[in-house]
């Protein structure tokens, strides 16, 4: 079902944990949806997330996604890492299965929810964020139930 | 690796000497039952022989024993030609069944919906069993059957089928049963229990899959629902899954001559790893009715993780399980099982079925066991919901 890759990251995720003062802190999903992902940044006067620790509830994909996704911002400026979208989070995975794909959405959502809370304490300014507002970023991928 | 699988109620492994059984029928003894020469009438013998040996197995006639491609078939048929039938012949259109049945009953509940047909999806209580008062409070002229499962596939809860029967029978209804986790499973007596139809399936009782059977008790009529030729006295046509009936017989028998000591066995097991787990791991319910339960069936709820990494985990240990989470289910909703039984989303996310058989030992409960807290516990050092609970101790 998975790739070796997403079972690594899911088995031994990278950046698991809880940074103490964090520059920001974001929160995104909900348990009705099954999966909730908080990420800490510790965020240099360079603007160089130079620390990220997250955790996830959800599924192998959600676990898989937010680790390579923290590996994938960790050294970068927070303007470059807000670039990252789902896609390049999915494509470093190696793929994920269709049914599975909104597993993924969570990494990119969370961190930009982390950075609103640091623009919001530090009062910078990121255009990248304009418009974005926190939310579970989920849509029905409805399909039919298999039951035993 | 060892492999522990701990997931019969999804499907059995087809038992040795089952497949024995079988073999010939696939090669030299392949006759099509309905030929007259030899070939058709040897294979017609052993598939009436099969249809003894299921009917035994449930208290019923050999007569009233129709074979089909499986447990979806057998719900569908008895819902869907009793409905038309009832509704041509006596203008009745009202089904009475419950929120937690397979989807076998219910997505076939919703299509008779759709056609104007009238269904009461009955509540059930914290153990997932329906209240005889609402029941008997739903009854109506129009009512025609009630369809009840004896058995809950995810949560193991025996409904109070005689109950049921005899409110029918008082009624006038005709009862209908999904007994597909049932048979084989705990003593079933269709005449005891005023049973008027009954679904089984092969495939949870060590027979191939594919082959199942819908009992009809003497004198209730059925319809066809697959038309063509006269086979199964006229009322399921087409040629006989001869090798996997056979298979099915003989599993049928089986069950039959070990129910007991497979029934003592499982409920060893079952009890054992029930209590192991709940004893090492907090913050998790045992969902399902203590007792009155099939004897191989635990059904839990783990907060603050999902059950999908459980399964992934577990599955990297070499042991084969099943949530009905819903990121397991391929659809965005947890179990309709789970979420009858009143629980919230904090619960269903992390919801695991185990269910042990006949070739589980004691030592896969006491591997299962080793390994389970650890799982438990490293999913919970990364979730956020815990840290919550746990004050953020990292
Ligand atoms: C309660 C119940 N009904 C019906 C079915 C469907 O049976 P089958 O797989 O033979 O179609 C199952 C098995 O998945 C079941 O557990």
């Amino acid at each position: 079902m998975y790739n070796d890759k997403v079972m690594d990251h899911f088995m031994n995720p990278r950046n698991v944990g809880v940074i103490e003062n964090p520059s920001g802190v974001g929160e995104v999903g909900n348990v009705s949806c099954g999966d909730i992902m908080k990420i800490y940044l510790l965020i240099d006067d360079n603007d160089v997330i130079v620390d990220i620790k997250f955790k996830t509830f959800g599924c192998g994909s959600a676990i898989a996604s937010s680790s390579i996704a923290t590996v994938m911002i960790k050294g970068k400026t927070v303007s470059e890492a807000l670039k990252l979208t789902n896609k390049d989070v999915l494509d470093e995975l190696g793929g994920l299965p269709a049914v599975k794909i909104h597993c993924s959405v969570l990494a990119e959502q969370a961190l930009k929810a982390a950075v609103l809370d640091y623009a919001n304490k530090t009062g910078k300014h990121y255009p990248e964020l304009d418009g974005f507002e926190p939310d579970d970023g989920h849509d029905d991928h409805g399909l039919v139930q298999i039951e035993f | 690796m060892k492999r522990i699988y701990l997931d019969y109620s999804a499907t059995t492994p087809v038992k040795k000497e089952i497949l024995e059984e079988m073999l010939p029928y696939f090669t030299e003894k392949f006759g099509n039952p309905s030929s007259i020469h030899k070939f058709g009438r040897d294979a017609k013998a052993k598939v009436n022989e099969a249809r003894e040996k299921v009917a035994k197995l449930i208290g019923a006639n050999v007569n009233e024993i129709y074979f089909t491609a499986g447990g979806t078939e057998s719900d569908n048929w008895a819902l869907k030609a009793t409905a038309y039938d009832m509704r041509n012949r006596n203008k009745k259109n009202h089904i009475i069944t419950s929120k937690i049945e397979h989807h076998a009953i219910l997505h076939t509940c919703e299509v008779l919906e759709k056609d104007g047909f009238e269904v009461t999806y009955l509540d059930v209580d914290k153990y997932g069993s329906i209240n005889l008062e609402d029941l008997k409070n739903s009854i109506k002229e129009n009512t025609f059957m009630i369809s009840i499962m004896f058995v809950n596939n995810e949560i193991g809860t025996i409904q109070p089928v005689k109950e049921i029967g005899k409110i029918a029978k008082e009624n006038g209804i005709l009862f209908h049963t999904d007994a597909v986790q049932a048979v084989g499973n705990v003593h079933i007596d269709v005449n005891d229990l005023n049973i008027d139809m009954l679904s089984m399936s092969s495939h949870k009782i060590y027979g191939p899959k594919g082959v199942g059977a819908l009992f009809v008790r003497k004198g209730t009529r059925i319809t066809p629902f697959i038309h063509g030729g006269a086979q199964e006295k006229q009322r399921r046509a087409g040629t006989e899954n001869v090798p996997s009936i056979i298979g099915f017989g003989k599993a049928a028998e089986i069950a039959l001559e070990n129910l007991d000591m497979h029934i003592d066995k499982l409920t060893y097991l079952r009890e054992k790893l029930k209590d192991g787990i709940m004893n090492n791991v907090s913050h998790v319910i045992y969902n399902g009715h203590p007792e009155k339960r099939h004897p191989g069936n635990v059904n839990l709820c783990f907060q603050f993780i999902e059950g999908e990494a459980m399964l992934l985990s577990l599955d990297i240990v070499g042991v084969a399980a099943s949530s009905g989470s819903a990121c397991t289910s391929g659809s965005l909703d947890p179990s309709h099982v789970l979420m009858a039984l009143g629980l919230g989303h904090e619960y269903t996310n992390g919801s695991l079925r185990l269910t042990v058989g006949d070739f589980t030992t004691e030592e896969d409960i006491d591997y299962v066991l080793e390994k389970m807290p650890v799982i438990i516990d490293r999913l919970r050092q990364m979730s956020p919901l815990y840290e919550q609970i746990e004050g953020g101790n990292n």
